[in-house]
């Protein structure tokens, strides 16, 4: 294959995936409001358009079409730049994650996976610590109290909870022997659910402390006190306004989805289906590549639903609780997970 | 597109280490900021880990690539206690000019 | 496609390198710095280190800079002055570290033997170097771990405000728990 079908199929991957992530964070957002109202005893939005499908749309031009604000005595630069850093940081991890079955159409290899990269773990959980800097320094340049204590309390929440969420990967790294997730996928596809790492490879401890961290990394409920409105009024988004702002939150629901994704592919069995190999798999081309699919966004769906299911229900940790339950509890823990799997793949 | 099949001399990187470990032993001496001069630190680093990396693709060694392994840990090891260093300077002294904190007596 | 893409992040280097001398903010030095080690970490994928590159922008990038933006941010240190000191020494180290470089060149440009690399040669998988990590270098990487954590001691014994500091002190409670 020459450099230029490669570079070709790889652009309209990209652009497929881009799309589909950023239809995906809108409709992440919609889930979440209408999710949350029913929580509450009440509808979300359901004017626009019928059960309110079309309200992503109206937000979006909502937050085209708003006044942009920018305080006289930011840092101008990094002000700029920080969202752009956000949020390019939360769309860039989604390319190494393989959505479905590695087919091959007309000459690209992974059709459903933009970029298969040996180290597609490490390469999501150095994005993740690259995405600490859009918050750092948009709270720094803000030239605002608000905006320097929540984004530094945001950013030591993120790099602490990034251990416990490295170290929970490391039970499924060691089972599976490779770093890279269409091959960690591949081996969960045995039998069905019960090779699923959270099942058959016993990771089921390593996916709650996962959860955990990410909850923590993207700055949701239960750990969302660094942007909750009564603390520290909006914390490092305080001064944003408009388009700015709308890439935090797109960022902050990005970050969400590719949370789900990493959950998804190594703890649920990624694209395999839970019934493995009593339904054989359909003859028709089309259909043995769409279904994988199906159920990769079915496990995502379910993951998205749990976010918002916590959200709407568990009361926000204070930081100092915060921290202490980070390092004091789930970095342990994740240590005592990697010692008992690897005394369980050493004896078994 | 035949230069898209050429290769590059290893000595270019090489070249390209010692321009960046001199670049750092220029920002060490030059620099009036501690926080600074630790950071030209850490890019001397940087390029000696380029080096050594270099070396490990000509000798076809994992051994090169290790000590970079370790040479990061020993980086990182090192950020963090000359940053505390440096925060409690900044308590006894209130400034990171190095001109100003260049004596015992406060 | 070796030489452009070594061309690009090479350029990268050399101006986020130069950039970090000439700014006077240390925040933009910060910034210019992550810029090197982002494409330091890209030159390492070149060459065949792809534990390396991850390596690299989780460890250095990642975690280090963060450190020491945090650090900048929070003590908040405002722009440098150009005292009579940093001109002596732009004046005789610009043109001292020129030498410097010049002699570490002549050195290189002469060896013989140095080969070149390329895109098609193999990259080194994270399971070679892990199999000579962990039974050949075993014990540094144990020693490591120790040194490790001595460090974050010491980080967190210095970093702490202790009896000693000379800062303006709140009237403390009579209750003494430490």
């Amino acid at each position: 294959m020459t450099i230029l079908q490669f570079f070709l199929w790889s652009l309209l991957k990209v652009a497929v995936v881009t799309v589909v992530m950023l239809l995906g964070v809108a409709y992440t957002v919609l889930l979440e409001r209408k999710l949350v109202g029913r929580i509450q005893n009440r509808w979300g939005p359901s004017r626009v358009g019928p059960f309110g499908l079309l309200q992503p749309l109206v937000d979006g031009a909502k937050s085209f079409l708003k006044e942009d604000i920018i305080p006289t005595g930011v840092y101008r630069p990094l002000y700029l730049l920080a969202p752009i850093l956000s949020l390019g940081c939360a769309l860039i991890s989604i390319g190494v994650v393989p959505f479905g079955e590695p087919v091959t159409v007309a000459g690209s290899p992974h059709l459903f996976q933009v970029s298969d990269v040996n180290i597609g773990l490490l390469v999501i959980l150095g994005i993740t610590s690259i995405g600490v800097y859009g918050i750092a320094l948009a709270g720094w340049s803000s030239n605002s109290k608000y905006s320097l204590l929540g984004s530094l309390r945001s950013s030591a929440q993120m790099i602490s909870y990034e251990l416990a969420l490295g170290l929970s990967l490391v039970g499924v790294v060691m089972r599976a022997g490779t770093l890279n997730l269409r091959l960690i996928v591949e081996q969960q596809s045995k039998f069905g659910i019960a090779s699923w790492n959270i099942f058959g490879g016993m990771q089921f401890v390593a996916f709650f402390i996962y959860l955990t961290a990410a909850y923590a990394e993207t700055n949701r409920s239960p750990f969302d006190l660094p942007e909750a409105e009564s603390e520290l009024t909006g914390g490092y988004h305080t001064e944003y306004s408009s388009m700015k702002f709308a890439m935090f939150f797109m960022a902050e629901y990005a970050n969400m989805i590719t949370v789900g994704c990493v959950a998804t592919l190594l703890f649920l069995g990624g694209w395999t289906s839970p019934f493995g190999d009593l339904i054989p798999p359909p003859q028709n081309f089309l259909a043995h590549a769409l279904f994988p699919i199906c159920w990769f966004v079915l496990k995502v769906f379910c993951f998205l639903f749990l976010y918002v299911w916590v959200r709407g229900t568990l009361p926000r940790f204070r930081y100092d609780q915060l921290m202490n339950f980070g390092w004091r509890w789930l970095m342990p823990l994740a240590m005592l997970n990697i010692v008992a799997t690897s005394l369980w793949l050493a004896y078994r | 597109m035949n230069l898209f099949a050429q290769e590059v001399p290893l000595s270019w990187y090489l070249l390209l280490s010692a321009a960046l470990f001199s670049l750092g032993v220029v920002g060490f001496l030059i620099k009036r900021n501690l926080i600074t001069i630790f950071m030209s630190i850490e890019l001397m680093l940087n390029g000696v880990n380029l080096s050594f990396v270099t070396f490990a693709h000509q000798w076809h060694q994992v051994k090169g690539q290790i000590f970079v392994f370790f040479v990061m840990m020993v980086a990182a090891a090192e950020a963090a206690v000359g940053l505390a260093i440096i925060i409690a300077i900044f308590r006894a002294r209130a400034t990171l000019a190095v001109d100003r904190i260049d004596r015992m007596k406060l | 496609m070796h030489l452009i893409l070594f061309f690009i992040f090479a350029g990268l280097c050399l101006a986020g390198a130069i950039n970090m001398l000439l700014q006077s903010h240390p925040i933009a030095s910060a910034l210019s710095l992550i810029v090197v080690m982002t494409s330091l970490a890209v030159l390492y994928l070149l060459l065949g280190a792809e534990f390396l590159a991850a390596a690299q922008i989780i460890v250095y990038a990642g975690a280090i800079m963060v450190l020491f933006t945090f650090v900048v941010m929070l003590l908040n240190a405002g722009r440098e002055e150009r005292t009579q000191g940093s001109r002596v020494a732009s004046l005789v180290g610009f043109p001292a570290v020129a030498v410097i470089l010049a002699l570490i060149a002549t050195v290189i440009l002469h060896v013989q033997g140095l080969g070149t690399a390329s895109l098609s040669q193999g990259i080194t998988s994270t399971e070679e170097l892990s199999v000579v990590l962990f039974t050949k270098l075993l014990l540094p990487f144990e020693v490591t771990s120790v040194l490790i954590l001595i460090a974050i001691l010491g980080a967190v014994a210095l970093a702490r405000r202790g009896h000693g500091d000379q800062v303006v002190s709140v009237p403390q409670k009579k209750t003494e728990g430490r």
